[in-house]
């Protein structure tokens, strides 16, 4: 029984290694780095058509074009931001997983602060409040003064 | 400290509505259609081969005297099949449209449907490796790209044209154009 487990899933994992393997192949890359740099890239760059999936994973005709093409760029020595640059002004900022800082998204990261900041505030006001100290008007004061006395008795 | 606590008492409905209004418009918004990144840029640059005679060829120079339409489609797409009848109306009607020949099996295929369903381009180019699809930043087939005059991008389509999207807002975005050009 186990060993059966254990043939099914060296198999499985067989499967995955050698399928992730394949996109590589056709590939000649001149340094290791160049390597890293492209596994790297083919993670971070978004699939528009088959969407939430990066171009590693997406086995869709597009993002085979878009491997190609990043692994020719990588070839002809440029750089990660050129090839990123290149594929924005194609494809939009949607396909690339890090979304640039601007006006529209600054929302993303200040958003959540200011409603900390807006949560604080409002529990700052709210014990402050109940701590203020009560101002007697003349006849609570004598009205106090009064059952005091009358307690005493 | 009256103006204070309807601040506080009302903000938070203020805020409640204007996520419930930001939400409701993403209810009804289409994730897949993606606008494209060459809106109001001009056409980028390219060379290609006539559909029917591989020997003819085309640059971008032809997209620059619009307005005129620029159609992705391939055999193997049915929305394209879907969308044929109602784009040689609309070249009947005079709309000059340009054929991208997006990645087919074969030139021979291509070539055979526009002669069986009828060719509603006025200049049919040939793209088997996607390159000009690419620059264009084509993610599928049929796509549609509306360019003005001066060969600038002014919007793009994602699916099939058919009467009813065109006379409630393509033929609005044409018309335009057309009158810029004047």
């Amino acid at each position: 029984m186990i060993r059966g487990l254990l043939v099914a899933f060296s198999a499985v994992f067989m499967l995955v290694f050698t399928a992730s393997a394949e996109n590589e192949n056709s590939y000649q890359f001149e340094n290791e780095q160049q390597r890293a740099t492209y596994r790297q890239l083919i993670k971070e760059l978004r699939c528009p058509k088959c969407q939430n999936q990066n171009i590693a994973d997406s086995n869709a005709p597009l993002a085979e074009d878009m491997r190609d093409r990043t692994y020719q760029m990588l070839k002809e020595g440029q750089s990660r931001e050129a090839i990123i640059e290149f594929m924005v002004a194609r494809y939009g900022d949607f396909v690339h997983y890090q979304p640039p800082f601007t006006t529209i998204t600054s929302i993303l990261w200040w958003g959540p602060l200011f409603i900390v900041i807006i949560g604080i505030g409002t529990a700052v006001g709210l014990t402050r409040k109940k701590k203020a100290a009560v101002e007697l008007t003349q006849e609570e004061r004598q009205r106090l003064e009064q059952l005091r006395k009358s307690g005493d008795e | 400290m009256t103006k204070f606590r309807w601040l506080i008492l009302f903000g938070p409905l203020v805020l409640f509505a204007a996520l419930v209004v930001f939400l409701l418009k993403g209810l009804g918004s289409d994730p897949t259609e993606l606008d494209s990144a060459l809106i109001d840029e001009p056409v980028p640059q390219f060379e290609a081969s006539d559909l029917y005679d591989t020997e003819v060829l085309y640059d971008q120079s032809i997209l620059q005297e619009g307005p005129v339409l620029m159609n992705v489609w391939a055999t193997w797409c049915p929305t394209c099949r879907a969308e044929h009848e109602f784009l040689n109306e609309l070249a009947s009607r005079g709309v000059p449209i340009v054929g991208l020949n997006y990645k087919d099996d074969s030139r021979q295929k291509a070539v055979k449907w526009l002669n069986t369903l009828g060719d509603p381009y006025v200049i049919n180019l040939f793209d088997p490796k996607g390159k000009i699809a690419f620059e264009f930043g084509v993610y599928g087939a049929p796509e549609t790209y509306f360019i003005d005059h001066k060969g600038v991008i002014r919007y793009r389509h994602v699916g099939d044209v058919n009467q009813r999207n065109w006379s409630n807002k393509l033929q609005g975005i044409y018309q335009q154009l057309v009158e810029e050009a004047k």
